[in-house]
């Protein structure tokens, strides 16, 4: 009798760690239906994704290849959205497009925001000299022009997704971690800390287990404009020839070429990447807003 | 506060010693130098000889340590030495190409803050409106469309457009002219690529405008206004949107120093000779001197529009104090 009573104890918990994970669908659909707009962009993030994924199956056309027989053709039902000065099917180099905007958003967001994260939270739980080093070092990187940092990582180590990562990555990781920073600094002070302290936990499990926990909500709202921002450089990068090359699709590369030359007879090849791009990064967006209203109760309605 | 901003200079050093560090070594990272670039591209073949000349020549000889303290030295007398490739002083060559760039970057600033401020506060004056909708709409399309983009569409249009009506088709002047001299030659090269980068100026700093209106007409002050009968449209002006400004000069503030520095993909887009496109030539020549003349330059003209920034800031708002 007095064994079971921890057990019928424990039931009561058990039950209700099992209601909160059931709630994760019921926590989507609430999701849903409060946040419309943002509902919106995370179906475009998640479709733009699968499109990305599954591009070797929907994409109509072999996206490099030439055809000479069909260059600068107009959209019709053979070439949805028309065809390049090499009539290469533009349908097809934007679904694949979508591949590299996906890779190279999520992957530099994610870099950089985790690198920026442990430098702000490690540098308000520090404090002192290391905290002065650490901001003089990210005041330096945050004046830094992004682009002779792409031109340097691309003279240095070539062009190439990965590279064009690495350069969009460096100028990412100053902006999370002053945010974070100043997020953790108002935690660094509360008790818990203090008797984590004095527990005698290590540095680092202090730093991962009980304060970073607290500074997610705003670094999970910054790391969707990270991925918008990233998209966006990616872009431009590789319309300045200092990212992705040729052949691989892409939706800045695609701006590059023909697009001015062919702005009076073939408006197309100049709309449609942008078009691609301009859905994707508002897409991520509006899901980030949505996130802000529903992770930070006190921004709510603004 | 003049203790505070004499600190604040103070901690700019540290920060451009870094700069200087980070540019003088990123730049000779890069495999090969000027001397291969020129020489390569002259001749096809060169010898040894030839390359060694050609670095003392350039001073490329001498211990990088003392390049260095030599570069820094010489930047603290605000000398940034002569270009290496074209011989001429960096000064001279930044001299030549900053005015345009300067020029689209505020008129990128006036235009933003021409549409911004008064979009943001009827957005947040009539929250959930039609209106309030048409305006975040025009802001978040503003942030997520690529702005060379949009002056390729906006280039097109142009072209498009000035074909239909003067049956051959308009591209706009591409040697710069300074506005006092020919204001209209100068105004249709400059106005487009600023309205481009404008617009997603203009969207930033009307989300900013925006949310920091919401938050201030929620203030028992607006309230106690209300009450005591003032007019809407002195409450709006005086007491409300006075106080929403803080965060929005910071945006601006912090929006146009990035701009100096990321002109690039703009200038491009319209062929404009500015400071970014010279930076691009500088750091492909490798021409160390010129690529860290222009980084030193953009790098100082960020910090000081951050100090500004926060000095117009306690002005503003005078319960803010410095220490």
């Amino acid at each position: 009798m007095t064994m079971a009573a921890p057990d019928n104890a424990l039931a009561p918990v058990t039950d209700e760690l099992a209601t909160v994970r059931r709630a994760l669908p019921a926590r989507v659909l609430r999701f849903v239906r409060r946040q419309p707009l943002g509902t919106i962009g995370l179906v475009l993030v998640v479709v733009v994704t699968l499109i990305g994924i599954s591009a070797d199956w929907i994409a109509p056309y072999d996206p490099t290849a030439n055809d000479f027989a069909a260059m600068t053709q107009p959209p019709s039902w053979a070439h949805l959205l028309g065809t390049d000065q090499f009539g290469r099917d533009l349908l097809s180099r934007i679904i694949y497009g979508a591949r590299t905007a996906v890779v190279v958003g999520l992957s530099a967001s994610m870099i950089g925001g985790f690198i920026g994260l442990v430098l702000g939270v490690a540098s308000a739980y520090f404090g002192g000299r290391i905290d002065l080093l650490v901001q003089r070092a990210l005041d330096v990187l945050m004046a830094f022009p992004l682009i002779i940092m792409a031109l340097a990582v691309v003279a240095i180590f070539g062009t190439g997704v990965q590279n064009v990562i690495i350069a969009i990555t460096i100028p990412l990781i100053p902006r999370c971690a002053r945010v974070v920073r100043s997020n953790a600094l108002s935690i660094r002070e509360v008790p818990y800390i203090d008797s984590a302290r004095t527990c005698g936990f290590s540095h680092a499990r202090i730093i991962l287990r009980h304060m970073v926990p607290n500074v997610v909500a705003p670094f999970l709202i910054m790391l969707t404009a990270f991925v918008g921002q990233a998209i966006l450089a990616e872009a431009a990068l590789s319309y300045l020839g200092l990212g992705v090359q040729e052949p691989v699709p892409d939706w800045g590369l695609m701006l590059q070429g023909g697009a001015e030359e062919y702005a009076t007879t073939a408006p197309w090849i100049a709309v449609f990447p942008g078009l691609a791009i301009m859905l994707t990064v508002f897409g991520v967006n509006i899901f980030g807003d949505a996130l802000r209203d529903v992770l930070d109760p006190k921004l709510r309605d603004r | 506060m003049y203790r505070y901003i004499v600190r604040r200079i103070l901690l700019m050093v540290p920060t451009l010693i870094g700069a200087a560090a980070l540019v003088f070594f990123l730049m000779r990272l890069i495999p090969g130098d000027i001397c291969q670039v020129r020489l390569g591209a002259e001749a096809g073949s060169f010898s040894q000889q030839a390359l060694a000349d050609c670095h003392a020549a350039l001073g490329l000889d001498r211990p990088i340590w003392v390049q260095f303290f030599d570069f820094v030295w010489k930047f603290c007398h605000l000398d940034l030495g002569i270009s290496m490739w074209s011989g001429k002083p960096v000064t001279d060559e930044i001299a030549a190409r900053f005015p345009i760039s300067l020029e689209v970057a505020i008129g990128a600033t006036l235009i933003a803050v021409a549409i911004a401020i008064p979009l943001g506060t009827i957005s947040a004056l009539k929250q959930n409106s039609w209106a309030d909708l048409f305006a975040r709409s025009f802001a978040i399309s503003g942030i997520a469309a690529p702005s060379f983009w949009l002056g390729i569409i906006a280039l097109l249009a142009v072209l498009n457009v000035t074909q239909i009506i003067g049956g051959r088709p308009w591209m706009p002047p591409i040697d710069y002219v300074p506005l006092w001299r020919d204001p209209i030659r100068n105004l249709s090269i400059v106005i487009l690529p600023a309205a481009t980068v404008g617009y997603r100026y203009a969207a930033v700093v009307a989300r900013m405008t925006r949310s920091a209106m919401l938050e201030v007409l929620r203030e028992d002050y607006i309230r106690t206004a209300r009450a005591k009968g003032l007019l809407h449209r002195v409450i709006i002006n005086r007491h409300a949107l006075k106080n929403a400004m803080l965060p929005v000069v910071t945006v601006i503030g912090i929006e146009f120093a990035f701009l100096i520095g990321g002109l690039v993909v703009t200038e491009q887009v319209f062929n404009l000779n500015g400071i970014g496109r010279l930076l691009v030539q500088a750091v492909q020549n490798q021409d160390y001197t010129l690529t860290q003349g222009i980084v030193m330059l953009v790098v100082t003209i960020f910090i000081l529009t951050n100090l500004v920034v926060d000095i117009v800031y306690a002005w503003l708002d005078p319960r803010i104090r410095y220490r």
